[in-house]
């Protein structure tokens, strides 16, 4: 069963081909890894995803999820999947969430929308949420700001955001590059945990080699705007087929000590 | 290990600094609280630690870039001084900042930017073209402006600017966090050489902590403005003696494509304004003992009491 099928995707930015035919198959319950250097067209897919493509920018190809075409899709029928079906957690926890809205408001302006949930309900949902992020004192922190929070804890929030909606893909751009290694662990076993429990289709892009191996099933590797190297986790970490994906992991600074 | 063996005098001594950041209206924070290092000639010595634990206000109190509250640092016997906007006669240490998109100058070519280092050292027969070569990149680079280069070569060129000056101590603040995973290593590896060829002494502060482990010769762990931990990288790295340390390699995740979650610290790193009293890592050490709570373990290199010098 696939969740999310991107087929051919091509993005052309200002006569520049940032994309140039990527396939990738998301599947429920599987995290999917996206690796590559920047520039290489990871972020740019995760963002094509979502129709969020910068002005002037033409994609072909197909996105298809749950038998409809992202990439031909109205505004207004595009609209319902963003944030619905489809959620995104980005890379810098203190730009990604609004400054001057309390967390619950954020928490709960787009369920109410999506989900034409009532004050009461949403606010409920809202909490239980902060909960399964495992943010402390619940409550409490509906009513906080997101500069009230540390650096860990505004990226589980936007991980709560995401979630608000029930959607069936996430995707991650970098969730853990701005944050240090005892939170990153935290956050990586957080994610790990949500996609096993709610059978989310996860597409996680990052250039962490690391983070990547610890909990992406599939791991593809962007190059140019080309999957160059795609399969199961054990594989392309361990047996690496293609010279870009050796070249990447004989960069890392583990490789010479081991 | 016993002592910390600094064979020579050392270039570079910090001893029991407080550095502590004052806002009107607010209660002062320490965020250095007692550290002590020491750097040797041609050692390199990498601090790592969680962000804001302190490394930069430490590097920042180095370079004579702010006040010092209490405690002190010597180079080459010398006492630091806070840096004065017209004498600049402290130009043995020199620094490599985190972000080469803001600490080089816009509007000036690199090439000038570089000759200014030139002229502190009274050096007139390098040329910037050759301190470009000695980074890896072409002679001819000199007469771009800083906009015409990529992340990496940006900060290149400021390894170029800080070795213009001759200096006898290095200082990278992070210097590889902003740069691409391929381009980290090697520039970590060229600080490295370029500092040992010269003779003058590394002081590279990082969070990843895989690459302090291929650069550095000795680490210091530092948490919540203390040095917890300090000693040689492949003893640190083989048997982590504190806490903090062991909870820091755990969490490393490696690419070895087993799917291993890496292990997790709970809890947050304390407010800097308050530190919890007695041990500063007591309220998320897996192994607190009651006396970690009251008594604060002041010593080196393992500031634990699990570690105590006999």
């Amino acid at each position: 069963m696939t969740a999310l099928d991107i087929a051919g995707l091509k993005v052309t930015i200002a006569g520049r081909d940032v994309l140039r035919g990527v396939d990738l198959r998301l599947e429920p319950g599987k995290v999917h890894g996206l690796a590559g250097e920047s520039g290489s067209g990871k972020t740019m897919t995760g963002l094509a995803v979502l129709g969020l493509l910068p002005h002037g920018s033409r994609a072909t190809g197909a996105i298809r999820l749950g038998g409809r075409d992202l990439l031909t899709l109205p505004p207004k029928e595009l609209n319902k999947v963003r944030g619905g079906e489809v959620a995104m957690v980005f890379q810098d926890p203190a730009t990604s969430l609004h400054p001057m809205l309390t967390v619950g408001r954020q928490l709960t302006e787009h369920m109410r929308h999506h989900l034409g949930l009532g004050k009461a309900e949403a606010r409920a949902r809202a909490v239980e949420l902060l909960g399964k992020v495992r943010i402390p004192g619940a409550e409490e922190a509906y009513r906080r700001y997101p500069h009230q929070f540390s650096g860990g804890m505004r990226q589980r929030i936007a991980i709560a955001v995401a979630l608000a909606c029930s959607p069936k893909v996430l995707i991650a751009d970098e969730p853990t590059t701005a944050l240090d290694v005892t939170v990153q662990a935290g956050v990586l076993r957080l994610l790990r945990g949500l996609c096993d429990e709610l059978g989310l289709a996860v597409l996680l892009v990052t250039h962490d080699l690391g983070v990547m191996s610890a909990v992406a099933d599939e791991v593809s590797v962007m190059k140019d705007g080309l999957v160059v190297e795609s399969g199961p986790r054990v594989q392309v970490l361990r047996t690496p087929e293609h010279p870009y994906t050796r070249s990447l992991l004989e960069s890392l600074p583990d490789a010479e000590v081991r | 290990m016993t002592p910390l063996p600094t064979t020579t005098a050392p270039l570079l001594a910090v001893d029991d600094l407080v550095v502590e950041h004052r806002t009107p209206g607010r209660p002062s924070v320490r965020a250095v609280a007692g550290a002590s290092l020491r750097v040797g000639p041609g050692e390199v010595v990498g601090l790592v630690g969680e962000s804001g634990c302190g490394k930069s206000t430490l590097a920042r109190a180095v370079c004579g870039l702010g006040p010092v509250s209490a405690g002190s640092i010597t180079f080459e016997g010398e006492p630091v001084m806070p840096l004065g906007l017209r004498k600049r006669r402290h130009t043995g240490v020199q620094m490599v900042f985190q972000d080469p998109y803001t600490s080089l100058n816009p509007r000036r070519r690199v090439g000038d930017q570089i000759a200014d280092g030139l002229r502190t050292a009274g050096d007139t027969a390098t040329s910037p073209a050759d301190l470009l070569e000695r980074v890896g990149l072409p002679r001819e680079f000199a007469g771009r402006h800083p906009h015409e280069f990529s992340g990496g070569q940006r900060q290149r060129v400021a390894i170029a600017r800080a070795l213009a000056a001759r200096p006898r101590l290095l200082i990278g603040d992070e210097p590889i966090s902003a740069l691409d995973a391929s381009a980290q290593a090697q520039v970590a590896r060229l600080m490295r050489d370029l500092a040992v060829e010269s003779g003058a002494g590394l002081l590279f502060i990082s969070h990843d902590l895989s690459v302090v482990r291929l650069i550095a010769d000795r680490v210091a762990v530092m948490y919540l403005g203390r040095i917890v931990e300090v000693g040689r990288t492949e003893e640190v790295w083989a048997e982590p003696r504190h806490p903090y340390t062991k909870a820091l390699l755990a969490a490393i995740p490696h690419p070895d494509g087993m799917g291993v979650l890496p292990a997790e610290l709970p809890g947050d790193v304390p407010d800097p304004a308050a530190p919890p009293a007695g041990c500063r890592f007591h309220p998320r050490c897996p192994l607190v003992m009651d006396r970690c709570r009251e008594e604060d373990p002041a010593f080196g290199p393992v500031a634990c009491w699990l570690h105590e010098p006999k």
